[in-house]
């Protein structure tokens, strides 16, 4: 029995204009979902680029990483070391986080566990709100509010500085981890919580026995997440530190972060010069410590979820 | 039995003011934002009018309005959409429709997180390294809005993504069954369902955008033009940047203008996100399925 | 004669490690109605995914062994889309895509590029909707969400969606799951015309559907094909595992 579609000339699986086209988007698509990896690669490329001979002739390994001196504009010897800013970077990540990471793993208890239906959609919504407020912005806060109200306050000669910075980080790095830590939460299955209750448990028993425990790898994720947020924070920081070399000692010392020291320095070198060089070799770092505290959150939440 | 009820009494109150510690943290974060925005409305509101919006910094920056800066960041956020919509989109559908369970895929998730968590000033050295100097674009509005489209990809992405997961997949097999090919499903069925979707995460990127200052400082934005840019080979002002000069870099700036600045900065942002929101809920209060 | 329009040979399918379904050689021929019944997970649906290729959109379903359809091994064919265009669906439950009454029915066509004029397309819904048993019901909406309908009118709405491109087969997986009894007996009446046409393959949980319609029957059972065979003579007891008769009898299910 012939098909009566048949045409001799065409035989009935011939590939016709709609075959071609949906080919041609699904390797269009392809390329469009491998973009991001080529950025990716792409950054790393043209940062290590442009940062390659500083590493090969000007950067001398051991004055890079251990001396606090970065005076790279110096007419008699320019030396190019970010201790100095390597220690306050950590110190104002840490100190944000110290204040950051309670404060959020609280606030998303609170949203998971306790708020229920439109409260917990409007607590929702502002958290939303304050991470949509700029860098920039809370730069300019950290500049007009902070600084006033912590010279006030603790009677500091100076509000920029360690503590400022931190204190501006936490809230700027609260909205992800708030979130990430109430997705580990939401987790964690209805199951758990109900036998914890079951047996008598109150809520807050049921959280801190059950629920924390099996939200845990979440919760570091959310944290290392948070801290390379803090870390590669720019704007707010470089407005907020009082931007001057110095190791802190002090929550009241000024410091220097190494993002900021791009931003601030970048537009004043010239193209090639080994000062413009450095940067990006600052910037390899950057993208190198980033890199590796994505890749271990992520690695860290992946590996619950294969378990 | 009495005792039991003495431990219950205990738990009760534990649990009570464990609750009140919690949302003490949770108004921790909460006031701060109230008070940040209600302090930009009383000391920004006397100076955000009309002329403010619609003329020309005057005097050295330290008068007059915020006009070029923001023509340019709607100049380099339009531009970045150009670029990062149509790419984020068609990655999303790549990652939603077609990708199969391998290394690839989960190499394009570790890049598009790696995107997202790279610091903002990397993207400004990459956009530098890459448009000004390599691709010899120059500081112009085509190389700032290249990098804010790739550094804000990944929202795109996810939440394109995310809209493309929810249309359910017994749409895409009925589709299948007639006989209509992959991209014929996608672009007549598929995407149709998940636009609203999509439109909020646009709507996002460019609350993100708007904001972001790092990433155009030395790639496009300047801090002061006495003209207008013509086209994307200029160079512009940015309303983001414009904060951070009258903020930072200009003597005797009266109090309220930054201020002001700040308030439309994040009027915009704020306004943007709250759009997003509004049509996120009303879709989930009417899905059609 | 017997013409075998579809030739199964040793079929086996797996979804990842999973195998759902092993080494089923079995015929369909033309203008027949093929019953194929069996309790739940044993095979029956991942049979029909199987005949229209489905293996090639879902990234975890394996196939082996052939499958020829009019003689030719669907493995060698190039364009899938156009063998699926040549077989029409019914899921258990209505997939009512987000589109009017006529959109949904006049989908396919378009999209295959074969919807013809206005009037040519008008003419196509109309006499898919009749043969569907659904037109007299919707022909004053037809530009109404096809989501609005009943339930059964939903059902018969994705016969009619099935029948858009003139399918040489038509696939039916339990389509009365959900729908009420006397819609379920319009559809019957209406496939008992449609075999004159074409070929028809009907999954169903109902032995007593199977009874009334199939001109033969195959029986699946833990993803292996027990027996196949003429109907009238399995219902009556002539079978040749005693499980077929078991089932039938309602043993077990």
């Amino acid at each position: 029995m012939t098909d009566p579609r048949s045409d001799r000339r065409r035989p009935a699986d011939a590939r016709d204009r709609h075959w071609y086209i949906d080919k041609f988007f699904e390797i269009l698509m392809f390329l469009c979902g491998i973009s991001a990896i080529l950025f990716v690669v792409g950054i790393f490329l043209f940062v290590f680029r442009e940062g390659l001979g500083f590493i090969l002739q000007d950067m001398n390994f051991s004055e890079f990483f251990f001396s606090p001196k970065w005076r790279p504009t110096s007419l008699v010897r320019p030396t190019y070391g970010i201790l100095a800013m390597v220690a306050g970077t950590a110190a104002v990540t840490v100190l944000a986080m110290a204040i950051c990471l309670p404060v959020s793993i609280g606030a998303a208890i609170y949203i998971a566990e306790f708020a229920k239906g439109r409260t917990r959609e409007t607590l929702k919504i502002l958290i939303e709100f304050l991470a949509a407020i700029p860098s920039v912005v809370w730069g300019f806060i950290a500049l007009s509010i902070m600084n006033p109200l912590i010279i006030d306050l603790f009677d500091a000669p100076m509000g920029l500085g360690v503590l400022n910075s931190a204190l501006i980080l936490a809230l700027m790095a609260a909205p992800i981890v708030t979130s990430l830590a109430e997705d580990a939460f939401k987790a964690v299955p209805d199951t758990y919580r109900e036998a914890a209750e079951a047996l008598g448990a109150t809520r807050w028993q049921a959280i801190r026995q059950v629920v924390l425990p099996a939200a845990r790898n979440g919760l570091l994720s959310a944290g290392l997440l948070g801290v390379g947020r803090a870390f590669g924070e720019t704007m707010a920081i470089l407005m907020s530190s009082g931007h001057s070399i110095n190791i802190p000692t002090s929550i009241f010392d000024s410091f220097r972060a190494l993002t900021a020291t791009i931003a601030a320095e970048l537009g004043e070198t010239a193209v090639g010069s080994p000062h413009y060089r450095a940067l990006f070799a600052i910037g390899i770092f950057l993208f190198l410590i980033t890199f590796l505290i994505n890749m271990a959150a992520d690695f860290i939440v992946r590996g619950v979820r294969k378990g | 039995m009495f005792e039991a009820t003495s431990v219950n009494h205990h738990n009760d109150r534990v649990q009570k003011q464990v609750k009140i510690l919690f949302g003490i943290m949770l108004a921790l974060l909460i006031i701060p934002m109230v008070v940040i925005v209600a302090t930009l409305l009383i000391k920004g509101s006397p100076i955000v009018n009309l002329s403010f919006i619609f003329e020309d910094p005057k005097d050295g920056m330290t008068a007059g309005g915020i006009f070029p800066a923001l023509l340019g960041t709607i100049w380099l956020v339009a531009v970045s959409l150009l670029a990062s919509v149509p790419l984020g989109v068609a990655a999303a559908i790549y990652l939603s429709e077609y990708a199969p369970d391998n290394l690839l895929t989960r190499l394009i998730h570790l890049a598009t997180i790696n995107l997202a968590g790279v610091p903002s000033i990397v993207h400004a050295l990459f956009g530098v390294g890459a448009f000004v100097v390599f691709f010899r674009f120059g500081t112009s509005i085509l190389a700032a809005s290249l990098t804010l489209a790739i550094m804000t990809l990944p929202v795109v992405i996810v939440s394109s993504w995310e809209a493309l997961q929810s249309v359910p997949r017994s749409f895409r097999e009925a589709c299948w069954n007639m006989g209509a090919t992959r991209w014929q499903t996608i672009w007549h069925v598929v995407l149709p369902n998940a636009i609203t979707g999509i439109l909020t995460g646009v709507i996002l990127q460019v609350s993100r955008a708007a904001g972001e200052t790092a990433p155009i400082m030395f790639t496009g934005a300047a801090m002061f033009l006495p003209f207008l840019p013509n086209s994307v080979f200029d160079q512009t002002m940015a309303l983001a940047l414009h904060l951070f000069v009258v903020a930072t870099q200009v003597p005797n700036v009266p109090e309220s203008l930054p201020f002001g600045v700040a308030l439309v900065l994040v009027g915009i942002v704020l306004l943007m996100n709250s759009v997003a929101i509004w049509i996120r809920l009303r879709l989930r209060r009417k899905k059609k399925w | 004669m017997v013409d075998p329009r579809i030739q199964v040979r040793n079929l086996s399918i797996a979804y990842g490690n999973r195998r759902v379904l092993e080494d089923v050689t079995l015929d369909v021929h033309a203008n027949e109605i093929l019953g194929i019944i069996g309790p739940a997970n044993s095979g029956k649906t991942s049979f029909l995914n199987a005949i229209n290729r489905m293996d090639k959109m879902r990234p975890d379903m394996r196939i082996t062994g052939s499958i020829l359809i009019n003689g030719i091994d669907t493995r060698a064919w190039r364009n899938l889309y156009a063998l699926r265009r040549r077989i029409g669906v019914v899921f258990p439950l209505p997939v009512g895509l987000p589109l009017t009454v006529y959109d949904n029915v006049a989908l396919a066509p378009r999209l295959a590029g074969t919807a013809g004029s206005r009037e040519d397309l008008d003419e196509r819904v109309e006499r898919c909707l009749r043969r569907a048993a659904l037109w007299d019901e919707v022909k004053d909406r037809l530009h109404h969400l096809g989501s609005l309908l009943s339930g059964g009118q939903q059902q018969r709405l994705t016969i009619a969606r099935a029948l858009s491109q003139s399918p040489e087969i038509l696939m039916l997986d339990e389509f009365s799951i959900a729908v009420d009894p006397v819609t379920t007996m319009r559809i019957e009446e209406a496939l008992k015309t449609l075999k004159t046409e074409m070929t028809i393959i009907l999954v169903t949980n109902l032995v007593q559907q199977a009874h009334r319609l199939a001109d033969r029957t195959a029986f699946f059972l833990n993803g292996a094909l027990v027996e196949v065979g003429v109907t009238e003579p399995m219902f009556h007891g002539q079978t040749r595992d005693p499980r077929t008769s078991d089932y039938i009898e309602g043993k077990f299910g």
